[in-house]
């Protein structure tokens, strides 16, 4: 189109150079976004002489895979990951059912009541307890050292709650009053209707979710001193202050691998999760974020 | 007439209390659903307010909630006695002021360069790779920096090196941890923010630039005079989000990269009252704290939002 009209049109001189200041900046971004993540995993691949020395770039030097063996084969990294894959799956598992649930119910603008329950969500996002009072309900709830207390507290939150309840409103009602002629239920128009219809926004929340129960750190840092059943990044962190924590019973596969290397590996590996589901997501966030910031 | 009007009311209301009766019940399968959210909310949410009452009583473990005894304003004198909370406090808002410029602008400027670029292809690559380090925890993300910040094996250092200057301990800086804070915040979230502009750009309307152009407007007068004020409800309505957080920081972000040697200058409140309350377990003076900073974020959130309309734009609410 801009071709058509640099015809006629005498092209600006800034044209040109806003377009290469363009193209310079996503490259610097690109760079800034991708090489401190490179630069770490090149180090988890790479032997202890050419790290300490600092000749590890964008890739491996001495390529081994000691520091993954040692990783992989901690018994306790596995109990941490197990941890997180089960706040990960129950956690957005509930959160989403719930989250639906009531945004279903606040953008059923008759339901008496419905301003309410809003109101008492929408004030929680001013107002709160705070550190110590939630910590005491929570900790007074037999919540303590259970992978519970990562997940009970923060179900729906009103940031998400708001998000569905907008794209909700976004189905012609007229759809559920044919379905409620029928005979339907509330359960079978949300779950027939409303959910299915809804797939984009849920899927970004679910994303929300689980990306948020797989990086939980703080909650795992005041409610869970049993280290047997913490999460990962818990676990994660012990190793980036002391890789030799990693395990024991490799010891002597320890003496041989610069520490970077296995904070690298377990980087990377906590990681992993996160880069294999991205792609399949990423169509959806963008759609369902835009949605919630545009919408009122 | 006039026996009708005096009757109307009282009809009316019992109708509408009829009315209601057969809504509440014919919803009660909804009721039924918001029954377990409504549960947690009121338990983990509302509790705690009500929990709020040990920051002015002396809260012991055995005595509860509410069998312990009112002090008054006892935690909240100590609060401003002792140094601490106000040099915490001057961190916190100093860190802020500094996030809230630079983590504002940034986004905005990223968002009008990929709407710039003529590349399909590129620009979708750069927007996806951009938005990845949202996803990343803050622990991995301060691994990464340790990692680019460490002696002799970090690329800033071997840089630093390399063209002769002497290499530093970043992390142990105190006069070099707010600019630290500020860029990892801004590694970690300016590609993800540039979305919501990003979705305002387009939706411009594109035959503005064409008319612009026609008139002979350079491309820098188009992105000034049309661009920007495309956006700027967007941008004042991020800016007041920012402003009303002002007292919050991630706690997380602070805790993964702070160590004793820069609490002078890095200390936030949310590490603060991590500390003192969780680590030393004074629950009452950390409730205390706790609740002086709520209470001025509120204000700050609410005058934020008044504002917003003042000025003719979107609040939040």
């Amino acid at each position: 189109m801009d071709k058509k009209y640099s015809n006629k049109i005498p092209r600006g001189r800034d044209e040109a150079v806003i377009e290469w200041v363009s193209n310079l900046t996503l490259a610097f971004v690109i760079v800034i976004c991708l090489y401190p993540f490179l630069n770490i995993v090149a180090k988890s691949f790479s032997s202890e002489g050419p790290i300490m020395a600092g000749e590890v770039y964008l890739l491996p030097k001495g390529f081994n895979t000691v520091a993954y063996q040692i990783v992989l084969g901690s018994s306790r990294f596995w109990k941490s990951f197990e941890s997180s894959v089960f706040i990960t799956a129950v956690g957005t598992l509930l959160n989403v059912t719930l989250t639906s649930f009531v945004a279903y119910a606040i953008s059923r603008k008759n339901l008496p009541g419905q301003k309410i329950i809003t109101i008492l969500y929408i004030f929680t996002m001013l107002f709160g307890g705070g550190l110590i009072p939630t910590y005491l309900v929570v900790t007074n709830s037999g919540l303590y050292n259970t992978l519970w207390a990562l997940i009970i507290p923060g179900l729906v939150s009103p940031f998400n709650l708001i998000l569905m309840r907008n794209y909700f409103y976004t189905i012609p009602e007229s759809l559920e009053e044919s379905a409620k002629m029928d005979g339907a239920g509330h359960f079978t128009v949300l779950f027939r209707i409303v959910i299915p219809l809804s797939l984009p926004s849920i899927a970004t929340i679910a994303l929300f979710c689980a990306v948020g129960y797989w990086n939980e750190y703080f909650g795992a840092l005041i409610y869970i001193s049993n280290r047997a059943i913490a999460p990962i990044q818990i676990y994660l962190r012990e190793i980036l202050l002391n890789a030799s924590d990693a395990d024991l019973n490799n010891m002597d596969l320890i003496m041989t691998v610069a520490q970077e290397a296995v904070r690298g590996a377990t980087v990377f590996v906590a990681t992993l999760p996160i880069l294999l589901v991205y792609p399949f997501l990423q169509k959806y966030y963008v759609q369902g974020m835009t949605l919630g910031a545009v919408k009122e | 007439m006039q026996a009708d009007l005096m009757l109307n009311p009282k009809i009316e209301r019992m109708k509408r209390k009829k009315k209601l009766k057969k809504d509440i019940l014919e919803n009660w399968q909804v009721y039924l659903m918001v029954l377990p959210a409504l549960v947690i909310l009121i338990w983990f949410r509302y509790v705690p307010i009500y929990g709020l009452q040990i920051a002015f009583k002396d809260f012991s473990l055995i005595k509860g909630i509410t069998g312990s005894e009112w002090v008054g304003m006892k935690h909240f004198a100590d609060l401003f006695s002792t140094g601490q909370f106000l040099k915490v406090l001057r961190n916190t808002l100093l860190i802020n002021v500094y996030r809230i410029v630079f983590t504002w602008v940034l986004p905005i400027i990223l968002a009008i360069m990929i709407s710039e670029c003529r590349s399909l292809p590129y620009k979708r690559v750069a927007q996806s790779i951009s938005y990845l380090p949202h996803f990343l925890s803050w622990v991995i993300i301060s691994a990464i920096f340790m990692n680019l910040l460490s002696l002799d094996t970090g690329i800033v250092n071997i840089l630093i090196s390399r063209f002769g200057g002497k290499q530093v301990i970043f992390l142990s800086e105190p006069k070099f941890f707010r600019s630290i804070l500020v860029i990892t915040e801004a590694w970690k979230n300016t590609g993800w923010s540039s979305i919501v502009y990003l979705s305002a750009i387009t939706a411009i309307d594109a035959s503005l630039y064409q008319a612009a152009a026609i008139d002979g407007a350079s491309k820098l007068e188009r992105i000034w005079h049309i661009t920007l004020p495309g956006i700027k409800s967007t941008m004042v309505f991020i800016l007041i989000l920012r402003i009303g957080n002002a007292l919050t920081n991630d706690v997380e972000q602070v805790l993964m990269l702070y160590n004793p040697m820069v609490y002078e200058t890095g200390d936030v409140l949310g590490t603060y009252l991590y500390r003192i309350g969780i680590g030393q377990m004074k629950y009452s003076f950390t409730t205390a704290a706790g609740l002086f900073t709520s209470v001025i974020n509120t204000i700050l959130l609410i005058g934020a939002n008044f504002f917003a309309h003042r000025i003719g734009e979107r609040g939040m609410w």
